[in-house]
């Protein structure tokens, strides 16, 4: 009985046993449903979405970035290279104490603080690159130290990089300016530019000078190379390659060793040559003098060699030739004469009785001529020679402010003069609506007397005035000022030439540009305010001198250059062509407080056209020069 | 001839050969996955297979030991394993911040690993010993018998061998007749134990893994890098997948731990959806054979160490399967008889060599 209960019970345990079994068994099943539903989910709706992913992952794409081109002067002498160097990188992200590790580093391999200034800026602009060198120019002594132990410096390699290198460093830093690396203000500009793209991979850009202007052709076209990498994002191997297109090489008008001829003709002065070719426009020489060394940009300039150039009582960093505004002085005066002679309101054989000074009928204020007691009688002929300030004080006064500012818009004063490398100032070339406009205040007739010697609130660039003697030189003709000779296109393998362009026409009569012309010739002759500069000359050369002020020297009293701060002192100016009958050069020079033009500007640029015509070199400057460098 | 065929008969008496072929298959596929997985690494693919020789050797002499002898280790091996979990506590080597091996001079050993058999065999031993008539506080007992080894693993901590465990124990329980409404009651308690669970029970890791599994784009180059990547090798191999050797995640190495506990990926990633499906038939079929077996279990003690097993094996084919695939926090826990590793490997065979005996020994009539 008992043992029948007992196996009754026993039979109804399994069967309880058996349902539960079969409730796993059902609850195995939906639970692998659940699972072959996810894999179908993954693999078949999903399925497009994660070979995306896959093959995102697998797949890069790698910029491969074009060699920037070259620049050469007009003989093939290199302005600007790209030089293999071993660049030492920090990947700041993955190191934690940097400090430290740039600490550790040192003993290893010479960092110097400049180094140390000039990452720390780099990191501080620089968001987009992982790595960023510390050092560069690296032995290979070092490397082979840096090899040895770079087990212990995880997050900084060696690389071996293009570096842009200028090897003529401060003699024509104004001219090409300088690269330096893209910033994210540089990239936000490259986007609106639609340029981005082709600056993936890219680190460097042209920051002023033709390496900016001409960023386009020198930087060339990127390539890309499609990679399969693993996960430490190493390249398994290559799938597909679209080689780059190296940038054009671009070759200047520019002549070094005019340029270096128009350096060592400065001697200690500041100040700025230009010398073009009046037959192109093209620009044989551009100095403006302190420079700067633009190797210290390339990789980024620290705080401290950048505020040695940036607060310099020299200010290396202006550009004066392109940037500077001064006076034009008596170098206004060609244009005048020539004014007077065009719009008729001077006959050549018009003189005038110089007192040595001009006032305005009922007026008692004296505009004074440089030269106390006057020239005595003056025509237009002798008013360029001697620089008579009297005969254009009267000659300003009978054309009118509007009558000058229209003649003188031709000659390129208060416009630009479409140079191309970037910045250019346009000067001032006054008017009654300038005036209203700036000071709101009418024109008086006692403002127009001393535009008549570029003086008042004339204002013009170097360039400005290169770009004015060169119509006068040319016999009238506006050519667009310009570096770049010819372009070297290295996709094509073309030379592209002929960059020379007439921006407009000027109807100048001939007799009248002679007229002028010839009482340039003079100026440089016994008698003319130049013609000690130009004594002894094997060629004719026509020029005319200028002083611009620096400071008021008030109604009654002298200037006396000795008694005034050397700072103070008045701006020497000369333009100059020659050879006189048919110009080959000219040349603008413009001594900063370097007193009178005759006795300073003068005999620069009769160094310059001993050079450029005859090739006799100046001597180098004996002393040392200015050495804006710190480490 | 006869002589030969005379002991084969008697080598295989004791073996299920509809298991072993099912298994078999699983094994050598295991092999040709982690051939891939591994780089074409041959060393690995034949130190896997000397790891299989032995599995397949302890399954059979634990086929070969008749139930009661069986029955008889449970206590033994359950107080021991207790006792190595203890020294393990106390001498254990810290490895990855975790105190789980124990050095015993000649090798290392994780005891917890032991304890995967030795729990459900002595809950099934208990409940056999108590076995008409149970009342709750039986289950009280048994219960008891399962939270000292978890409490001692999951203090290791090691939260994956603690769950198992505690599945293996819990399925002991089940067919052991606890109530539905026990079960239901549980089922609450824990839901709402959860939160306190969550603040106080889980480290740091533990609670970032959970959240990971959720989200694993919230920390897509940590702890979610593991997830994303092996949700994109299952995803991109699509249905036919992507062929042999040939799956960019893996051979790439963008999977992690892709001959262990993601090898998952790598089989998904190179067979697609047919191979998927395919192995889950024959994990389906196995276990089938194994509720077969367990059906036909003479005794409450086999029928409740067969049905343990059963489950168990399925919770590690689900559990990985699952956070491969994204739809469970990552825990280490291996893909049954395909993931590279000897251990789990021995565990997963000493419980078939069980299932076996109990289909293949005479079934003893209950007097």
């Amino acid at each position: 009985m008992n043992q029948v209960i007992e196996l009754r019970n026993h039979l109804l345990e399994l069967r309880h046993f058996h349902i539960r079994l079969a409730v796993a068994a059902i609850f195995v099943t939906l639970l692998f449903l659940v699972l072959f539903s996810r894999f179908f989910y993954l693999q078949v709706l999903r399925s497009d979405h994660f070979t995306t992913l896959a093959e995102a992952n697998r797949i890069t794409i790698l910029p491969l970035v074009p060699n920037r081109g070259l620049i050469y002067d007009r003989h093939g002498e290199i302005l600007a290279q790209n030089l293999t160097t071993y660049v030492l990188e920090i990947v700041p992200d993955k190191i934690r104490d940097l400090d430290l590790v740039i600490d550790e580093l040192s003993k290893l391999i010479e960092i110097t603080p400049v180094d140390r200034r000039r990452f720390e800026k780099l990191r501080k602009e620089n968001t987009r690159f992982k790595n960023l060198p510390i050092r560069t120019h690296l032995s290979d002594v070092e490397v082979a130290r840096f090899a040895a132990n770079r087990y212990r410096f995880p997050g900084m390699e060696i690389n071996a990089r293009l570096l842009r290198h200028y090897p003529h460093a401060e003699l024509v830093s104004h001219v090409i300016g300088y690269i330096g690396r893209i910033s994210d203000k540089d990239l936000e500009l490259l986007e609106s530019n639609n340029a981005l793209e082709n600056y993936r991979g890219s680190s460097h850009i042209g920051r002023i000078g033709i390496e900016q202007s001409y960023e386009k052709e020198l930087h060339g076209i990127t390539g890309f190379e499609q990679v399969e990498t693993d996960v430490a994002g190493r390249s398994v191997r290559t799938l597909s390659r679209i080689l780059p297109i190296a940038g054009s090489d671009l070759i200047l008008s520019l002549d070094l060793k005019l340029q270096q001829a128009a350096e060592r003709a400065f001697g200690e002065y500041r100040g700025a040559l230009i010398a073009m070719d009046p037959n192109t426009g093209e620009i044989l020489a551009f100095v403006s003098k302190p420079g700067f060394d633009p190797n210290l940009f390339v990789d980024g300039i620290d705080h401290i060699n950048w505020k040695l150039l940036n607060e310099s009582i020299d200010k290396p960093l202006n550009n004066r030739a392109l940037r500077g505004v001064y006076p034009p002085g008596s170098t206004y005066k060609p244009f005048m004469a020539l004014a007077a002679l065009e719009l008729g309101k001077r006959s050549p054989d018009y003189a005038i009785n110089d007192p040595g000074f001009f006032s305005l009928p009922g007026s008692k204020h004296r505009f004074r001529d440089w030269r106390a007691g006057g020239h005595g009688r003056v025509n237009l002929h002798k008013s360029l020679v001697v620089s008579c300030d009297t005969y254009y004080y009267m000659l300003a006064n009978d054309l009118g402010i509007n009558a000058i500012h229209n003649f003188m818009g031709q000659f390129g004063f208060g416009k630009k003069t479409e140079i191309d490398i970037p910045g250019e100032i346009v000067g001032l070339s006054p008017s009654p609506e300038w005036k209203m406009k700036r000071f709101k205040q009418n024109w008086f007739p006692g403002d127009t007397i001393s535009i008549g010697i570029g003086q008042g609130y004339n204002l013009a660039t170097p360039l400005q005035l290169t770009f004015a003697t060169m119509i006068l030189a040319n016999n009238g003709h506006a050519f667009r000022p310009h570096f770049v000779r010819q372009i070297h296109d290295s996709k094509t393998g073309r030379l592209y030439e002929n960059m020379i362009k007439q921006l407009y026409p000027l109807n100048l009569k001939n007799e009248n540009l002679m007229r002028v012309r010839n009482a340039l010739v003079d100026v440089t002759r016994p008698g003319g305010t130049a013609a000690r500069a130009g004594a002894n000359a094997s060629y004719t050369f026509a020029g005319k001198t200028g002083t611009s002020q620096v400071i008021n020297i008030k109604q009654g009293e002298r200037y006396v250059a000795s008694k005034i701060n050397e700072r103070h002192r008045d701006h020497a100016m000369f333009i100059a062509y020659a050879p006189a009958e048919a110009p080959k050069i000219v040349v603008t020079v413009l001594v900063e407080n370097g007193g009178s033009g005759g006795s300073t500007a003068a005999p620069i640029a009769r160094k310059v056209f001993d050079y450029y015509l005859l090739g006799q070199m100046p001597e180098p400057l004996q002393s040392d020069s200015v050495n804006n460098r710190r480490d | 001839m006869e002589s030969i065929n005379r002991f084969w008969q008697y080598c295989t008496r004791y073996i299920d050969g509809f298991l072993l072929g099912a298994i078999s298959l699983l094994m050598i596929t295991g092999l040709i996955v982690l051939y891939s997985a591994s780089g074409g690494n041959f060393s690995r693919v034949s130190s896997q297979f000397v790891n299989m020789l032995i599995a397949v050797f302890i399954m059979w002499s634990i086929a070969n030991i008749p139930l009661q002898q069986l029955m008889r280790l449970a206590l033994p091996l359950y107080f021991i394993g207790i006792i190595l979990l203890i020294a393990v506590a106390l001498f254990g080597e810290v490895q990855n911040g975790a105190r789980r091996w124990l050095n015993i001079g000649i090798t290392r050993i994780q005891p917890s690993e032991l304890l995967k058999i030795a729990v459900p065999l002595m809950m099934a031993w208990y409940f056999e010993k108590t076995e008409i008539k149970l009342r709750l506080r039986d289950y009280a007992g048994g219960a008891l018998i399962l939270i000292l080894p978890i409490l001692l693993i999951a203090r290791q901590p090691d939260l994956g061998t603690a769950i198992l465990i505690s599945a293996s124990g819990f399925y002991v329980l089940y067919f052991a007749g606890l109530s539905w409404r026990v079960m239901g009651s549980l089922a609450v308690i824990a839901a709402a134990a959860i939160p306190l669970f969550w603040s106080l029970g889980m480290r740091d890791y533990q609670r970032k893994r959970v959240l990971t599994m959720l989200d694993p784009s919230q920390d897509a180059l940590g702890a979610g890098y593991h997830i994303i990547q092996s949700n994109i090798a299952i995803g991109s191999g699509g249905i036919t997948g992507k062929g042999w050797q040939n799956g960019t995640q893996s051979q790439l190495d963008f999977l992690p731990e892709q001959s262990t506990d993601f090898i998952f990926a790598v089989f998904s990633e190179e067979f697609g959806l047919i191979g998927n499906s395919l192995l889950l038939l024959l994990y389906l079929i196995i276990i089938g054979r194994c509720i077969y077996i367990t059906a036909n279990a003479p005794t409450q003690f086999t029928r409740l160490v067969a049905g343990s097993i059963t489950l168990t094996f399925f919770t590690y084919v689900f559990v990985n399967m699952g956070m491969v695939s994204g739809i469970l926090p990552v825990v280490g826990v291996p893909l049954p008889l395909i993931s590279y590793g000897g251990t789990s490997l021995v565990t997963m065979l000493l419980g078939f060599g069980i299932l076996m005996s109990i289909q293949t020994h005479p079934k003893l009539v209950k007097t």
